[in-house]
């Protein structure tokens, strides 16, 4: 069977098909069919000779085998030193293997390949940082992933994921209405403790632009009304957009280019028609990646830049904190030790760690910050970037893979850990679930609002 | 050496023309003075012995990795026998070393190489990554040094031993441009290329040095 019902080479592009592909639970029929799926070679060789430049190419030929990689993967590490987790081998044995046989390769190759992008690498680039030659593998895993979605080698989670961004312009089945309408819901909640409290839809030209992550919409509401606590209180003159709204992509990590591009566009669309100031997106890792570092060259834009200047949260709040725009209680600090998850997609990959560390010297009292170790452009990834967290099929590994975190973590001795990233965020909770080390973990958002110094328009009216 | 020469200017052009903005995902064009400053770094923290953190992290490996680098600079270009025959082919030649440093970087070539080798042999991590064109590139590169030592302590036939060296030395020239040895200039662009992308895309343009 060349093309499976469920499992086959085209992309999902309605809400219809998105439940079809739902209704096979666990995607137990995919994976089945996934066995039968043939290899197109002809569409590979031609894909890799269009797409494959000369950095990947060079990186192909001049990996001098060194194996200092080796100890750069925490995936490599932390099972235990397998030297079929050095990431030169990893890439090699896949991706290297393809172009060498001009797509030649079998069904089995290719169910290992997947294997091998999605479960043996987070794409964090930590390993591009060792490489005498400047070899970022993360990179050609992002690659090779494209290569392997064109054929319908794609876990089935993250299939529906690129789905539901050309279905909903969002990773979940949330609609522009749902979104609108929750944010709405959830201001009004908020309300009566914070007087005076909005949320301004598609207003034009004003200072900032808010875009989140759709989970938030759909599963953890609270965050939406605590983004506008916040922006309320720091003065500013927000929006959100009733379209464009969704900041993240699991088009990306399903290496659906085509998806990407749609996605990122509905958002610039956004910035276009709201002409705001900034944007500024939600404590998400991966959103920020997409929407702010590489959206630009999927939308074609020459400067490499969004259509205005585009921030993270933890941007943001540094400067709102350092301006004096959100003032702090100094008695409400946090006074225990804590430590900080840097998140590969904005600290490594653009640079942040000064504003996440300027954070932290607001709201924790002196002496109870404690950096993990490695820290910063170095941190380890939280164990399920990449979309590894959400692969049901790859759990077992993905469970494992959180052992550095945990370890590390373990190692500050604190008992809180601040994630400002949906995606660390969701692996140190379920490292706490499966290995129970006595943690608790936070987006900043929550912590800011204990601790804040309420302006007087916003206190509640006796 | 015309063949090394205009072989890797060739492969050194096709390089850069062949970086493509939109499918590497870095603007290149756009900020040249970003991506200039992050390939200089980028290149400058890697050629300085323990300069960044992936060197210091593989002590033994990196003083071995300079101690063979560094020979294979600087003896092939600042022997003094190889500068005479420079001197008297076109009247021109280079700082030569002393007799006692030149013998001591060419053992240390030498030892430097063997360690890699069992290196290779030895670490299960690096043993994987090894093929057999490895070994061959091994056997290429420490080839003009054996017999060039062989040579200079006049053990066996002084006149063999030399015309070898240098049919070794021309077969390395030779293979710079066509195999992995490629990396003698390749080097540098890959690691400018990293640069560019950290310096204008992940993070540069946010006034972050990237922390090689």
């Amino acid at each position: 069977m060349p093309e499976g019902t469920y499992c086959n080479k085209k992309p999902i592009n309605t809400p219809e098909e998105v439940n079809f592909l739902l209704s096979d639970s666990s995607g137990t029929k995919y994976y089945e069919e996934m066995k039968l799926l043939d290899v197109d070679s002809e569409l590979l060789a031609s894909t890799i000779q269009k797409t494959m430049k000369t950095r990947l190419k060079t990186w192909l030929e001049i990996c001098a085998h060194c194996g200092m990689c080796a100890d750069s993967c925490f995936l490599y590490q932390v099972n235990g030193k397998d030297p079929k987790q050095v990431p030169a081998y990893k890439i090699q044995s896949t991706l290297g293997e393809i172009v060498k046989r001009k797509g030649k390769v079998t069904n089995a190759f290719m169910r290992h390949a997947m294997e091998v992008a999605w479960a043996q690498c987070t794409c964090c680039n930590r390993c591009g940082m060792y490489c005498p030659h400047g070899i970022d593998t993360g990179i050609m895993f992002g690659y090779l992933r494209g290569l392997l979605y064109q054929q319908g080698f794609v876990p089935w989670e993250l299939k529906i994921g690129a789905g539901m961004h050309r279905a909903y312009r969002a990773q979940m089945d949330v609609t522009d209405a749902d979104f609108v309408e929750t944010f709405e819901w959830m201001v009004e909640e908020y309300e009566d403790d914070y007087p005076g409290l909005t949320v301004p839809v598609d207003v034009e030209d004003a200072d900032i632009f808010y875009t989140v992550n759709a989970r938030e919409v759909k599963h953890y509401p609270e965050d939406l009304a605590e983004a506008a606590v916040l922006f309320h209180a720091a003065g500013e003159n927000w929006t959100i957009a009733s379209k464009g709204w969704e900041q993240t992509s699991l088009a990306m990590f399903a290496g659906d280019w085509a998806a990407c591009k749609m996605q990122v566009e509905s958002v610039y669309g956004a910035m276009e028609r709201l002409k705001p100031k900034r944007m500024v997106g939600t404590e998400c890792g991966h959103a920020h990646r997409a929407t702010v570092i590489e959206g630009p060259y999927w939308a074609g834009r020459p400067d490499g830049r969004p259509p205005v200047e585009s921030i993270h949260y933890v941007e943001w709040l540094a400067e709102a904190l350092e301006s004096g725009k959100l003032k702090i209680d100094p008695e409400k600090r946090i006074q225990e030790p804590v430590t900080l998850q840097d998140s590969c997609n904005y600290i490594r990959n653009h640079g942040l760690k000064k504003a996440t560390r300027t954070i932290m010297q607001h709201i924790v009292a002196p002496g109870y910050f404690i950096e993990m170790s490695p820290n910063k452009e170095h941190n380890y990834c939280c164990g399920g970037g990449g979309g590894f967290n959400g692969i049901g099929v790859f759990r077992k590994q993905r469970n494992r893979a959180l052992l550095t975190k945990r370890d590390q973590i373990l190692a500050t001795g604190a008992k809180l850990v601040i994630a400002p990233c949906h995606n660390c965020w969701d692996a140190i909770r379920d490292l706490e679930e499966e290995y129970e080390i006595g943690i608790r973990w936070s987006f900043l958002k929550p912590l800011i609002i204990k601790m804040l110094i309420v302006p007087d328009h916003m206190k509640p009216v006796e | 050496m015309g063949v090394c020469i205009i072989g890797m200017a060739v492969r050194f052009v096709r390089y850069f023309l062949g970086l493509n903005w939109q499918l590497d995902r870095v603007a290149y064009r756009a900020h040249p003075a970003a991506g200039i400053k992050g390939a200089a770094r980028s290149i400058y923290k890697w050629l300085i012995p323990f300069g960044t953190r992936g060197w210091r992290t593989q002590p033994v490996m990196t003083a071995a990795f300079f101690g063979f680098h560094v020979s294979a600079v600087a003896v092939p270009l600042f022997l003094a026998g190889h500068n005479l025959f420079l001197e008297s082919k076109i009247g021109f030649s280079l700082i030569t070393l002393g007799p006692a440093l030149a013998d001591f970087l060419s053992w240390l070539a030498v030892g430097c190489g063997a360690f890699l080798i069992l290196r290779r042999l030895v670490l299960p991590e690096v043993r994987i990554l090894t093929t057999w064109d490895d070994y061959f590139i091994w056997f290429i590169a420490l080839a003009p040094f054996i017999t060039g030592l062989v040579a200079r302590y006049q053990m066996g036939s002084y006149g063999f031993w030399l015309n070898l060296h240098i049919f070794c030395g021309e077969l390395l020239l030779i293979a710079i441009p066509f195999t992995k040895m490629s990396h003698v200039f390749l080097f540098f662009a890959s690691r400018a290329q990293l640069g560019m992308d950290f310096g204008i895309k992940r993070g540069g343009m946010k006034g972050t040095k990237m922390a090689w």
